[in-house]
């Protein structure tokens, strides 16, 4: 699960790491007052930001015409004018797609005067099962173009999941990142609560960039989260009833939201096979054999270990409601189950939802004869694939 | 004969009076495999089946039957906590089945284990399976949920990440008359107990195991690692798949491992070191047990 910044720098300063100290704000009216609060605190400037869970916002575009989904201003009506042009509308980046997706909440900070830009993320190292933390002093910019290009400037350091962050090793790497006097104090506890969020939450990655220094108000520097992303482990949602709760639906596709009320996992693609599979290994090799025999797939959809007659069902109605679909595959390894009740679900779910298009159906594994006679006795045009070769050739024909 | 395990050893099964644990240890006894003790905590003196006793803990398990190797099908909340149950009785191998483990409860487990003598296979993974002498494979040690009946006995090894995949490769060497000596499912999570590369030099040194298929996936590093290495060192013949030649970049596709971030873990990438590494790739899944025939 993905969040938006604004949650992301709550978490971020619940576990101790700095930040400019905004506020989501659904209305233009509450985007004035926050703004009109920060310039009386000191700040010279504030920044009207887009909460969208796509990258690129400030060079986005909103459909509108208006350019830039991040946007500075000096006094509450520029901010009260700016939350107008951006609420409610839909806002393209080049992570979006064209169809963009919709701004309802800003996060209006303090517009701080940027020093320097660093990158920091902290995320799984699978080589080695250990939490890592990466940095640069290449803020700001795209963490793989640094990689590629100036490898040296990336710096690595792994944590004891047993034991946590020492602080000697977040000073070290505030050295490593070349800040000093107080600034090394200050990035060390931002390194640690940066930590600490990615481990307290069940984080999959936090990536903060740029992590900056910046000028405050009083004239002193002090480092800050600038932006903030994080990714959750799905598989440990269900302890965090806070994060549970910052779920944004509107940023997830219906349908796959809908196939996950089924135990289903299903993702768009934009292809025209639509297949449904057990087991997600076999998805992806079913998908990738389409594409070897000249199809393309409309999706990968796994049903999981059971197949049951009411997932199968579900299952059609999801991959039939995208109209890009000009047939369906299906490849069932059968191996415990009897794939004669699932030849029967398969011939249930194609009754109830009238299917018209070509339907392949591979059948294997257990009662496998019983199966195939199930479908070949429906009355249905049912096209039965002996092996995968053979059912992708023919759903790939099929479409032709 | 076989890795890890063999027609007949003695299992403990974590979790055997759930519904999903129960169903897969009465399957494991049809197949014939040695299911000596049940694990359910307060559940301690019953029977399962009428036959194999419960005991309230691994340790005692393993004390009263002399097993060695566990199977854990705890939920997905309890599921670490049982992996370290199995690790503090000394247990040699425990195999977890449980799908949707949080990563963080993984890395711990992990760090706990290194430098202990426990194996862990898994977690999120169908099993290992040692086939039997007997009809469609019966006799044999079946720990987890793969179908027992696909398997004939023999002498190729196969490894993979995916349930239903490995079956599709046992099911086509099946199929040609050609027998496995263990098959082994390592999971599709990120962090897991058991790598391709840890199996495979197990295959190496195993006799009985003549040539090897490794299945593969998007994500991670582990395929290539495990490529480097047969460039080196592997004496016996391998045949590979990678499953995701067609999958998005930043979606996980099923499995919570199976995940392209920041352009690495490509089909592509995986693919390359295979065919640098000799392994013959098979153009599609549905060509597995041929490409390592033909290399045989």
């Amino acid at each position: 699960m993905n969040i938006h910044e604004y949650q992301a720098k709550q978490l971020l300063a619940k576990h101790g790491a700095a930040v400019p100290g905004g506020e989501p704000c659904k209305t233009a009216e509450e985007a004035r007052q926050t703004a009109a609060k920060l310039l009386a605190a000191g700040h010279a400037k504030v920044v009207v930001k887009s909460q969208i869970h796509a990258g690129g916002r400030g060079k986005g575009t909103f459909k509108s015409g208006f350019q830039g989904g991040v946007k500075l201003c000096q006094t509450a009506d520029e901010a009260y004018a700016l939350a107008e042009q951006m609420l409610g509308k839909i806002l393209v980046t080049k992570q979006t797609g064209p169809d963009g997706r919709k701004v309802s909440t800003l996060l209006v900070e303090p517009g701080a005067k940027i020093k320097k830009e660093y990158y920091l993320a902290v995320l799984l190292d699978r080589a080695k099962s250990l939490p890592l933390i990466m940095a640069s002093t290449e803020g700001g910019m795209d963490i793989e173009e640094v990689a590629a290009k100036h490898p040296r400037k990336i710096l690595k350091m792994h944590v004891d999941p047993l034991v946590g962050i020492y602080p000697y090793q977040a000073r070290n790497l505030a050295v490593k990142l070349g800040l000093k006097g107080d600034l090394i104090a200050q990035a060390a506890k931002l390194i640690m609560g940066i930590y600490r969020t990615w481990w307290e939450c069940d984080a999959s990655m936090v990536e903060i960039n740029p992590l900056c220094i910046v000028e405050m108000p009083d004239g002193k520097d002090a480092i800050v989260c600038v932006d903030g992303k994080i990714g959750l482990d799905d598989n440990a949602l269900y302890r965090h009833a806070d994060i549970q709760a910052m779920r944004d639906l509107a940023e997830e596709s219906p349908l796959e939201t809908e196939a996950s009320k089924f135990n289903l996992n299903y993702i768009k693609l934009d292809g025209n096979i639509a297949c449904m599979v057990n087991g997600a290994g076999l998805a992806m090799a079913t998908m990738d054999i389409i594409q070897h025999y000249g199809g393309m797939p409309a999706n990968f959809l796994d049903v999981g270990g059971g197949a049951s007659k009411e997932q199968v069902m579900a299952a059609f109605k999801i991959i039939l409601s995208d109209p890009n679909v000009k047939a369906i595959l299906v490849n069932i390894f059968g191996g415990i189950m009897d794939c004669n009740t699932i030849a029967q679900g398969i011939v249930a779910a194609v009754r109830e939802t009238g299917l018209k298009l070509p339907l392949v159906v591979r059948l294997e594994g257990n009662n496998v004869e019983l199966g195939r006679q199930t479908l070949a006795e429906s009355g249905l045009t049912i096209i039965s694939g002996t092996t995968m070769a053979d059912a992708a050739q023919k759903v790939v024909a099929a479409t032709k | 004969m076989s890795i890890l395990i063999k027609p007949d050893t003695k299992i403990i099964v974590q979790g055997i009076t759930g519904g999903f644990g129960g169903r897969h240890a009465q399957l494991s006894l049809d197949y014939g495999t040695q299911v000596a003790a049940g694990v359910t905590p307060g559940k301690g003196g019953q029977l399962f089946a009428g036959k194999v006793p419960i005991f309230d803990t691994v340790a005692a398990a393993s004390k009263a039957t002399g097993a060695k190797v566990s199977v854990v099908f705890v939920p997905p909340a309890f599921a670490a906590d049982a992996i370290l149950e199995a690790v503090d009785a000394k247990l040699d191998l425990v195999v977890c089945i449980t799908e949707g483990i949080p990563i963080r409860d993984m890395i711990r487990v992990k760090a706990v284990m290194n430098g202990k003598k426990t194996r862990l296979i898994g977690p999120n993974c169908p099993g290992v399976v040692c086939p039997g002498p007997g009809k469609d494979s019966s006799g044999g040690c079946r720990i987890g949920i793969a179908p027992g009946y696909i398997h004939r006995q023999g002498n190729i090894g196969v490894v993979s990440r995916s349930g239903t995949l490995t079956y599709e490769a046992v099911w086509q060497l099946t199929c040609r008359g050609v027998g496995q000596s263990t098959c082994v499912g390592i999971g599709g999570d990120p962090v897991n107990g058991t790598s391709h590369l840890d199996i495979l030099k197990l295959f190496n040194e195993d006799p009985e195991t003549h040539g090897i298929i490794m299945i593969g996936e998007i994500g991670g590093s582990a395929e290539e690692e495990a490529a480097e290495w047969v460039k080196k060192n592997c004496k016996k013949p391998v045949a590979g798949f990678i499953a995701g030649a067609t999958a998005p970049p930043g979606r996980r596709m099923g499995h919570a491992g199976a995940i392209i971030s920041g352009g690495k873990g490509t089909a592509a990438a995986k693919i390359a070191a295979f065919k640098d590494a000799g392994i013959g790739v098979a153009a599609t899944p549905s060509e597995m047990a041929d490409t390592l025939l033909k290399m045989m």
